[in-house]
C-alpha cells in the first residue's frame, strides 16, 4: 500500500512540476502551428532554447526581469522569421526538416566552448546565477505550504479510509466529467436531431467545470503535496508557471475563435482555396509560426526557472515529447495540449516508478526502468497516431491534416 | 561502493586515436559531443565489468583513499606499464604495473596532493606519456591529483605516439586529409541516404527512424563480430542481411497495413518518430549507453603523401562504392529499377501499367534497410570508432540534409548531396569552424540552398510547393 502511495505521490509531483507547465506552454504553441495551421514545426525545442538563453543571459547581465523576458521573446520572433521566409512557401516536410535542423544549429552553437562566457558551453548556465531576480519577486512569504491545506490528515487522524474516499471522489469526478463532456460534444453536433436536455447547454459546461474543481480538490485532499512557499523550487514558481499556462490557453482560445483563427483552419484544410479567396496564405502561416514560437520561448523561460539552462535538455527529444503530448491530448483543441502534457509526464513517471517498485532488479535495473518508460512512450506515440489520431479530446473530422 | 574507484576513465585518446592526425580532426568533434553523455553512463554502467581483482581499491571513510585509472583507453589499454606515484615533495612512494586491461590503482592513507607519472622505460616502443594540461601538470610531466580519504580519484594519464606533432601539418596537408575524410564520410552517408531517398520517392514518407536502422547495423555487427566472434567480413554480410530482413518485416507488418488504412503521410511521419524514440531507448535498454567496438583488432594505416587513413577506411570506401554502384546499376539498367523509378514518378500510373506497387515498395524498404545497416557497420568501424545508441541519431540530420540538398526523392541527388555534406562537414574544421559547429555548417548550407533552389540540386522544380 505504501509503495502505491509513494508512486502516486511521485506522479502528482511530476504532474504539477514547473517543467510540466513549461512544456505545456510550448505544446500550446505547437498546437497553434500543427493543430490549427497544419505547420509541421519540428523545432519547438529551438524556440524554447532561444527563449531560455535570451532570458537567462539577460538576467545574468543584470537586465531587469521584464526586459529579459522581452529579449527571450524577441529572439524567438527573429528565429521564426528566419525559419519562415525560406520554407513557408514550400511543402510541409521541408518545414519539418529545416525547423529540426535550425533547432539543432542553435543547440550546437549554445554548446560551443568558444561561447563559454556567454552560454556556459555544454555545461550550460547555472540556475543560481539568474534565478534570484525571479525568486525575489515572490510575495508568498517563507516557510512551507501544503496543497490542499485541509487534507486527509485533518479528518479521523488520517485513517486509510479517508484517503481512499478522497481517491474515490476523484475517480468519480473524472468519470462524471467524461460523461458530461460526451453529452456536450454530442449536443454540439450540428447533424443531431434529438431534443436538447438540461445538461446539454451552459448548465453542462458549468457542471463540467465544477466537477473538475471538486475532483482536483479530492485529489490533493487524498495526496497532499508540500513545498516551500517561495524559493527556487517552491509554490511561487509553480503558481507563476501554471498561471502562465492558463493565460496561454486563454489567449489561444480567443485567437482561434476570432476571424483570424478561421483563417488558420482554412490554411490547414485547403491552402489553394484560401489563396483563391484572395488571402495571403504566406502571411497567415508566418503569423502562426511567430505566435506559436513566442509560446515556445515562454515555455523555455519557465522551463529554466526551476532548473538550469542546459542545451542538451532542450534538444530534439523535447520536440518529440511535445508532439506525443499534443497528439495524446488532441491536436486542434483548446485544452488538449495541457491535458496531454500532464498525462504524458504523469504516465511516464507512473511507468518508471511502477517498474522500479515491482519489477525485480535482476530483470530490470533502475537505469533500465528509465529507458523502459521511454520505450513505452515511443510505442504509445505509434499506437496513438494509428488508432486514435484525434487524441483524447480531439474531433476526428476536424483532423484530416495533411501537409 | 563508488564505481569511480573501479573505472577511472583516463586515456580517452587511445594510441590508435592519436596516430592518425587527420582522423584526430574527425574525432575531435565527436569526442566533444560524447564526453558529457559518455562519461556518466559509463561510470554507472560498466563499473561491474571492469572490476578486476588486481586493481580493486575500496576507499574506506577516514582511513584510505584511492587513486586509480587506466593507461590507454578502455578499449585500447596499454598493459605492462610502470605507473609511479609520488608525494607532494616529489619522492616516489609506490610503483605498480598495469594489467592487461591497462588499469592501475594506488591506496593512500593521507589526503593531499600526489603526482602520477608513467615510467618511460616501461612504455611500449614508440609511445610516450602525453604532457598533461597546464591545470593538472606536475613536475617532470607528471599529473597532479588531489586525493581525499573515503573517495576515489582518477588522474588523467594519456599516451601518444612519439612522433606525434600537434602543429606539424601544413594547411594544404590538412585540407587534403580533410577532403579524403570528407569523401569517406560522404560515401557512408550516401549508403544510408540512398535508402532514405528511395523510400521518400516511392512512398512520400520522410522516415525519421532511418537513422535507427543505421544504428541497428552497428549493433548487430557488434553482437555478431565482437560478442559472437564471427569473422568481420562474414559479419558485415550477415548484418546487411539481418537489417534487410528487418526492413522487409517493417514494411510487411507496419507500413503496408498503414498504407492500406489510408493513414496520411503526416501521421506516418509521426509514427516514424515514435519508432525512432522506442528504438533508441531499446538499444540503451539492451546494449547500454556506452560506446561498443565492433572490432578490437588494429588494421594499421596507409599513407599517400599527406593523407593517412586506416586500411579499414579504404576497404569501407571500396565497399560503399561497390554497393552504391550496384544500386545505381539496378536502378538504371534493370526492369526492377525501371519499375522503381516509375513508382517514384507516379504510383497510380505505375499500378495502371501493371507494376505491383506494393512489391516494389517492399523491395525498396528491404534494400534501404540493408544499405542503412551496411552503412551502420562501416560507420562504426571507421568513423565513430564504435557504436552507441545515438550513433545514428547524430547523423540523421546530415542524412536529411544530404537528401534535401540533392533533391528529395532522387537517388542520384542523394548521392551527390551526401558527398557534398561529407566534404562540408570535414572541411569546416580546418577552415575555421570550431568543434561541433561543423555539423551546424552543413545544416546551415541546407537552409541557404532552400532559399535559392528549393527543389535541390538534381530535383525538378515542379516537385515542390
Amino acid at each position: 500500500m505504501d509503495t502505491i502511495l509513494d508512486i502516486l505521490s511521485a506522479v502528482i509531483r511530476e504532474a504539477i512540476s514547473p517543467g510540466t507547465a513549461a512544456v505545456a506552454i510550448a505544446v500550446i504553441g505547437l498546437n497553434l502551428h500543427f493543430g490549427y495551421t497544419g505547420l509541421l514545426n519540428f523545432g519547438q525545442s529551438g524556440f524554447m532554447l532561444l527563449g531560455a538563453y535570451g532570458f537567462a543571459i539577460s538576467l545574468v547581465h543584470d537586465v531587469p526581469l521584464p526586459l529579459a523576458v522581452l529579449v527571450g521573446l524577441g529572439l524567438a520572433f527573429v528565429f521564426a522569421l528566419v525559419l519562415g521566409i525560406p520554407t513557408l512557401q514550400l511543402r510541409g516536410d521541408y518545414l519539418a526538416i529545416v525547423t529540426i535542423s535550425a533547432a539543432e544549429i542553435i543547440r550546437f552553437v549554445g554548446r560551443l566552448s568558444n561561447l563559454k562566457d556567454l552560454t556556459g558551453g555544454a555545461q550550460g548556465i547555472q540556475g543560481r546565477t539568474y534565478q534570484p531576480a525571479f525568486v525575489d519577486l515572490s510575495f508568498f512569504g517563507d516557510g512551507a505550504w501544503t496543497l490542499a491545506p485541509f487534507n486527509y490528515t485533518d479528518v479521523a487522524d488520517g485513517a486509510g479510509w479517508v484517503r481512499a474516499l478522497g481517491g474515490l471522489v476523484f475517480a468519480a469526478c473524472i468519470v462524471a466529467t467524461v460523461l458530461v463532456g460526451r453529452r456536450l460534444k454530442r449536443a454540439a453536433d450540428p447533424t443531431r436531431t434529438a431534443p436538447r436536455t438540461g445538461l446539454d447547454g451552459t448548465l453542462g459546461k458549468v457542471a463540467a467545470v465544477v466537477l473538475v474543481l471538486i475532483g482536483l480538490y479530492a485529489l490533493f485532499f487524498a495526496m497532499p503535496v508540500t513545498y516551500g512557499r517561495s524559493g527556487v523550487n517552491g509554490w511561487w514558481v509553480r503558481a507563476v508557471a501554471w498561471t502562465l499556462v492558463a493565460l496561454s490557453t486563454l489567449v489561444v482560445y480567443l485567437l482561434v475563435r476570432s476571424p483570424w483563427g478561421r483563417l488558420l483552419r482554412g490554411v490547414r484544410e485547403d491552402e489553394d482555396a484560401m489563396r483563391s479567396l484572395g488571402r495571403n496564405v504566406f502571411a497567415v502561416k508566418m503569423q502562426s509560426l511567430v505566435i506559436g514560437g513566442l509560446f515556445g520561448a515562454l515555455g523555455g523561460m519557465v522551463y529554466v526557472l526551476a532548473s538550469t539552462v542546459q542545451p542538451d535538455a532542450l534538444g530534439r527529444q523535447i520536440t518529440f515529447f511535445s508532439y506525443t503530448a499534443l497528439l495524446l491530448g488532441g491536436a486542434a483543441t483548446i485544452l488538449g495540449p495541457v491535458l496531454g502534457t500532464v498525462l504524458f509526464f504523469s504516465a511516464r513517471i507512473l511507468i518508471r516508478e511502477s517498474a522500479r517498485a515491482y519489477v525485480p532488479d535482476s530483470i530490470m535495473s533502475a537505469q533500465q526502468t528509465e529507458q523502459f518508460s521511454f520505450i513505452v512512450v515511443g510505442v504509445a506515440l505509434v499506437l496513438l497516431v494509428i488508432f486514435r489520431p484525434q487524441g483524447i479530446l480531439g474531433n476526428k473530422r476536424e483532423l484530416r491534416f495533411n501537409v | 561502493m563508488p564505481v569511480g574507484c573501479l573505472d577511472g576513465r583516463t586515456g580517452l585518446k587511445s594510441r590508435h586515436y592519436v596516430r592518425t592526425v587527420g582522423a584526430r580532426a574527425v574525432r575531435k568533434g565527436l569526442v566533444g559531443t560524447m564526453l558529457l553523455g559518455l562519461v556518466l553512463p559509463l561510470l554507472l554502467l560498466v563499473g561491474g565489468s571492469s572490476a578486476s581483482a588486481a586493481t580493486l581499491c575500496l576507499p574506506k571513510p577516514d582511513e584510505t583513499g584511492c587513486i586509480s585509472g587506466t593507461v590507454g583507453s578502455r578499449s585500447d589499454p596499454v598493459a605492462g606499464v610502470d605507473v609511479i606515484l609520488r608525494d607532494a615533495q616529489g619522492t616516489d612512494i609506490e610503483t605498480v604495473t598495469t594489467e592487461a586491461d591497462g588499469k592501475f590503482s594506488f591506496t593512500v592513507t593521507e589526503a593531499g596532493d600526489y603526482f602520477v607519472v608513467l615510467d618511460d622505460e616501461s612504455l611500449p616502443d614508440g609511445l610516450e606519456q602525453q604532457p598533461p594540461r597546464a591545470a593538472i601538470a606536475g613536475p617532470d610531466g607528471s599529473v597532479k591529483v588531489t586525493a581525499n580519504l573515503g573517495s576515489a580519484v582518477s588522474p588523467i594519464v594519456e599516451v601518444r605516439d612519439e612522433d606525434y606533432d600537434a602543429g606539424g601539418d601544413s594547411f594544404t596537408d590538412q585540407i587534403a586529409q580533410s577532403v579524403v575524410n570528407g569523401l569517406r564520410l560522404g560515401l557512408l552517408l550516401a549508403l544510408a541516404s540512398l535508402g532514405l531517398s528511395l523510400i521518400y520517392g516511392t512512398t512520400g514518407l520522410s522516415n525519421f527512424s532511418h537513422a535507427e536502422l543505421v544504428t541497428l547495423g552497428g549493433m548487430v555487427a557488434y553482437g555478431l563480430v565482437n560478442l559472437a566472434g564471427m569473422n568481420l567480413w562474414l559479419g558485415i554480410v550477415a548484418t546487411t542481411i539481418v537489417c534487410a530482413a528487418v526492413g522487409y518485416l517493417q514494411d510487411r507488418l507496419l507500413w503496408q497495413p498503414l498504407r492500406r488504412r489510408g493513414l496520411g503521410l503526416t501521421q506516418m511521419m509521426i509514427v516514424t518518430i515514435g519508432l525512432a524514440l522506442a528504438a533508441q531507448y531499446a538499444y540503451q535498454y539492451f546494449v547500454g549507453a556506452s560506446l561498443q567496438k565492433v572490432v578490437v583488432r588494429d588494421f594499421g594505416t596507409t599513407s599517400f603523401g599527406p593523407v593517412t587513413l586506416t586500411n579499414l577506411s579504404f576497404l569501407a570506401m571500396a565497399v560503399a562504392i561497390v554497393a552504391i554502384g550496384l544500386v545505381g546499376f539496378v536502378l538504371v539498367r534493370t526492369r526492377i529499377g525501371q519499375a522503381t523509378r516509375a513508382v517514384s514518378d507516379n504510383p497510380a500510373l505505375a499500378a495502371a501499367s501493371g507494376i505491383d506497387v506494393d512489391k516494389i515498395i517492399r523491395l525498396v524498404w528491404t534494400a534501404a534497410a540493408g544499405l542503412a545497416g551496411l552503412a551502420g557497420v562501416l560507420y562504426a568501424l571507421v568513423i565513430s570508432n564504435g557504436i552507441r545508441w545515438d550513433t545514428g541519431m547524430q547523423i540523421l540530420l546530415l542524412l536529411f540534409a544530404a537528401v534535401t540538398l540533392g533533391g528529395l526523392g532522387t537517388a542520384f541527388g542523394a548521392f551527390v548531396g551526401s558527398i557534398i555534406i561529407g566534404l562540408v562537414v570535414e572541411l569546416a574544421g580546418p577552415l575555421g569552424a570550431p568543434g561541433d559547429l561543423k555539423y551546424a555548417v552543413a545544416l546551415a548550407i541546407l537552409i541557404v540552398l532552400l532559399l535559392v533552389r528549393p527543389q535541390g540540386i538534381l530535383g525538378r522544380a515542379e516537385r515542390v510547393g
